[in-house]
C-alpha cells in the first residue's frame, strides 16, 4: 500500500485525564482505501484513540490530521468542511431518540445540502437499503433491535458518502450471527464506497474478518501494527496472550479463587 | 466533625462556583452564537424553537392556570382577615391585583416551569449525552449549542414571560371568585378596584423578572443536562439538580430584581 497522502496520520498522540495517563505517544498512519483494525483491550486507550481521531476529545500533545489536514489547528469552518467527509458509527447507534429513523439519516443532508426533499428521501431510502433496512424509514430507534439500530447508524454514517468511516465496536453486544453479519456488511460497504475504514473493536473474530491492517494497542500505546498474519505469526508475549485469549497473570489467581469458592478448609487439589 | 463538615462545605461551595462558572460559558457561547451564527450562515432554528416554545406551553399551562388560580384564592381570603379589622375590605382587590403580578405570578411560574420544563429539558439532553447522541451530534459537525441549546433557551424566554401574563390574569380572576364568593364585593367593583389599583409598571416589571426566570432555567436546564456524565442514574441526579439549583437562582434573582425595579 503505497498511497501518495495517507487517509489519516496521527504523531505522538498523549492523552491522560487527571493523573491516569491513556495515551502515551500513539503513532499511526492509514492508508486511503485501507480497513485498519484497532484492536485492544479493556482499558487499552482504543476508545480515547477514537475519539481524538474524531475530534471529540482534545490531546495533551501530539497531532492527527484527517485527508491531509490537522485537525487541532484546522480553523471552525475548514474542521466542518472536514467534519463532512468523515462519518462514524457509534458503539450503541447513538441514533436521535426524538426522530425518526428517516428523519436520522436525512438530518446530515439536510443540514449540509442543498438537495430537494424528494431527493432527500432518496438517498435515505438508498443508504436504508444498502444495510438491509428497507421500510424501517418511520419507525423510532427504540422500536429497533441492536443490530438493526448498529446498521442504522452505519446509514446514518454514510449520508454524505464520507470518505473515512469510523466504526466504534460495531459487533460488541451482539449474537454471532448478526455480528458476523455486521463484519460482512462492513466490508462491501467498504467495497461500494471506496472509503477508508477504522474499526475500532476488543472482538478478535471480527477484527481478523474486517482488517487488511490491526494495530493492537495496549497500555495506551501501539504494540504493534500489521496485517493479520502478521500478527498471527507475532511472537511478543503480550500479543500472544491477547490473541490466545489468556486472562493477564495474578499473583495466586486460581489459588485465590478456590479459596473463596470452596472456603479456607478446601482440600488441596 | 466539625473539619470534615467544613471539609464538605468547601467542597460544596467549590462544585457550585465551578457549576455557576460553567452555567455562564454556556450562556456567553449562546450569546456568542445566536448573534454570530447567521452571518456564519447558520440561520436561527426558528422551526425547532417554537417546538421547543410548543412543548413548554403544553407542559406547564394548564398547572400554570390552577396554581395560579389558588394563589389568587388564598391571598383574598388570607388579606381579608387582616384588612376586615382596618374596615377595609374592599382594597382586597388591590391588594391581590399588585402582589399577584409584582410577585406571585412571575414566581409561581417560574417555579413551575422548572419543575415542569426545566427538568423535562435536563432529562432530555442528559439522555442525549449518555446515549453519545450529543457526541454522533458533533462529529455530524453539528453544534449542540446551536442545534439544541439556543432553541430551548428562546422558548424558555419567551414562554415564562408568557404563561406570568396568563396567571396574572388568572390570579385576579381567583381573587375575584374569592371576593365575591366569601367576602361579599360585587364582581364588577372588584374589577374596577383591580384595574385602577394595577399600574403599567407592576405589570412590566413583573415580565422583567420573568424574563430573567425564563433564562436561568434555560441556562441550568442545558448546562446541567449536556453536563451529565456517565449512566442513567446520572441522568436523574442532573434532572433533580436542575429544579434544586433554577429554584435557588429563582428566589436569587427575584430579590436582586425587587430590589432594582421597585425599590426607591
Amino acid at each position: 500500500m503505497t498511497a501518495p497522502t495517507p487517509a489519516i496520520e496521527v504523531r505522538g498522540l498523549e492523552k491522560s485525564y487527571g493523573r491516569r495517563r491513556v495515551l502515551e505517544g500513539i503513532d499511526l498512519t492509514v492508508h486511503e482505501g485501507e480497513a485498519l483494525v484497532i484492536l485492544g483491550g479493556s482499558g487499552s486507550g482504543k476508545s480515547t484513540l477514537l475519539r481524538c481521531l474524531v475530534g471529540l476529545e482534545r490531546p495533551d500533545a501530539g497531532a492527527v490530521s484527517l485527508l491531509g489536514r490537522d485537525i487541532f489547528t484546522a480553523a471552525p469552518r475548514e474542521l466542518a468542511d472536514l467534519r463532512q467527509r468523515i462519518g462514524m458509527a457509534f458503539q450503541s447507534g447513538a441514533l436521535f431518540g426524538s426522530m425518526t429513523v428517516a428523519e436520522n439519516l436525512e438530518l446530515p443532508l439536510v443540514e449540509f445540502s442543498h438537495l430537494p426533499e424528494s431527493t432527500r428521501r432518496i438517498i435515505v431510502r438508498i443508504k436504508l437499503a444498502l444495510v438491509g433496512l428497507e421500510g424501517t424509514e418511520a419507525l423510532r430507534p427504540s422500536q429497533l433491535s441492536g443490530g438493526m439500530k448498529k446498521r442504522a447508524a452505519f446509514a446514518r454514517a454514510m449520508a454524505l458518502d464520507p470518505e473515512i468511516l469510523f466504526f466504534d465496536e460495531p459487533s460488541a453486544g451482539l449474537d454471532p450471527v448478526t455480528a458476523a453479519g455486521l463484519d460482512r456488511l462492513l466490508l462491501s460497504l467498504r467495497d461500494v464506497f471506496g472509503a477508508t475504514l477504522v474499526v475500532v473493536t476488543h472482538e478478535l473474530n471480527s477484527a481478523f474478518a474486517i482488517a487488511d491492517r490491526i494495530a493492537l494497542i495496549h497500555a495506551g500505546s501501539v504494540l504493534i501494527t500489521g496485517t493479520p498474519d502478521e500478527l498471527r505469526a507475532c511472537q511478543n508475549p503480550i500479543v500472544r496472550r491477547f490473541l490466545d485469549r489468556e486472562a493477564e497473570p495474578g499473583p495466586e489467581h486460581e489459588g485465590r479463587l478456590r479459596e473463596l469458592i470452596l472456603g479456607s478448609e478446601a482440600p488441596d487439589g | 466533625m466539625p473539619t470534615g463538615l467544613a471539609v464538605r462545605a468547601q467542597a460544596l461551595l467549590w462544585e457550585q462556583l465551578a457549576e455557576t462558572g460553567r452555567m455562564w460559558r454556556l450562556a456567553v457561547a449562546a450569546g456568542r452564537q445566536a448573534v454570530a451564527g447567521p452571518f456564519r450562515g447558520q440561520p436561527f432554528r426558528w422551526r425547532a424553537t417554537i417546538a421547543q416554545l410548543i412543548r413548554v406551553g403544553n407542559q406547564s399551562l394548564s398547572l400554570v392556570a390552577l396554581i395560579a388560580a389558588l394563589i389568587g384564592i388564598i391571598l383574598a381570603l388570607q388579606s381579608a382577615y387582616q384588612l376586615r379589622q382596618l374596615g377595609a375590605t374592599h382594597l382586597v382587590a388591590n391588594l391581590v391585583a399588585v402582589s399577584v403580578t409584582r410577585e406571585l405570578a412571575p414566581l409561581m411560574t417560574a417555579i413551575l416551569v422548572a419543575g415542569r420544563a426545566g427538568s423535562a429539558i435536563a432529562a432530555e439532553l442528559g439522555t442525549m449525552k449518555v446515549s453519545e447522541e450529543i457526541d454522533a451530534l458533533e462529529v455530524i459537525g453539528l453544534d449542540p449549542v446551536d442545534f439544541l441549546v439556543i432553541p430551548r433557551l428562546v422558548a424558555l424566554l419567551v414562554a415564562v414571560p408568557c404563561l406570568t401574563l396568563f396567571a396574572d390574569l388568572i390570579g385576579i380572576l381567583g381573587g375575584c371568585l374569592a371576593g365575591v364568593a366569601a367576602l361579599g364585593l360585587s364582581a364588577g367593583a372588584y374589577t374596577a378596584d383591580s384595574l385602577s389599583a394595577l399600574v403599567l409598571e407592576d405589570i412590566f416589571g413583573g415580565v422583567i423578572k420573568a424574563i430573567v426566570f425564563g433564562g436561568i432555567i434555560g441556562l441550568v436546564a442545558c448546562q446541567r443536562g449536556l453536563g451529565t456524565r456517565g449512566g442513567a442514574d446520572e441522568v436523574g441526579r442532573s434532572t433533580t439538580t436542575t429544579v434544586v439549583r433554577s429554584i435557588v437562582l429563582i428566589i436569587a434573582a427575584d430579590l436582586f430584581v425587587t430590589a432594582v425595579l421597585f425599590v426607591r
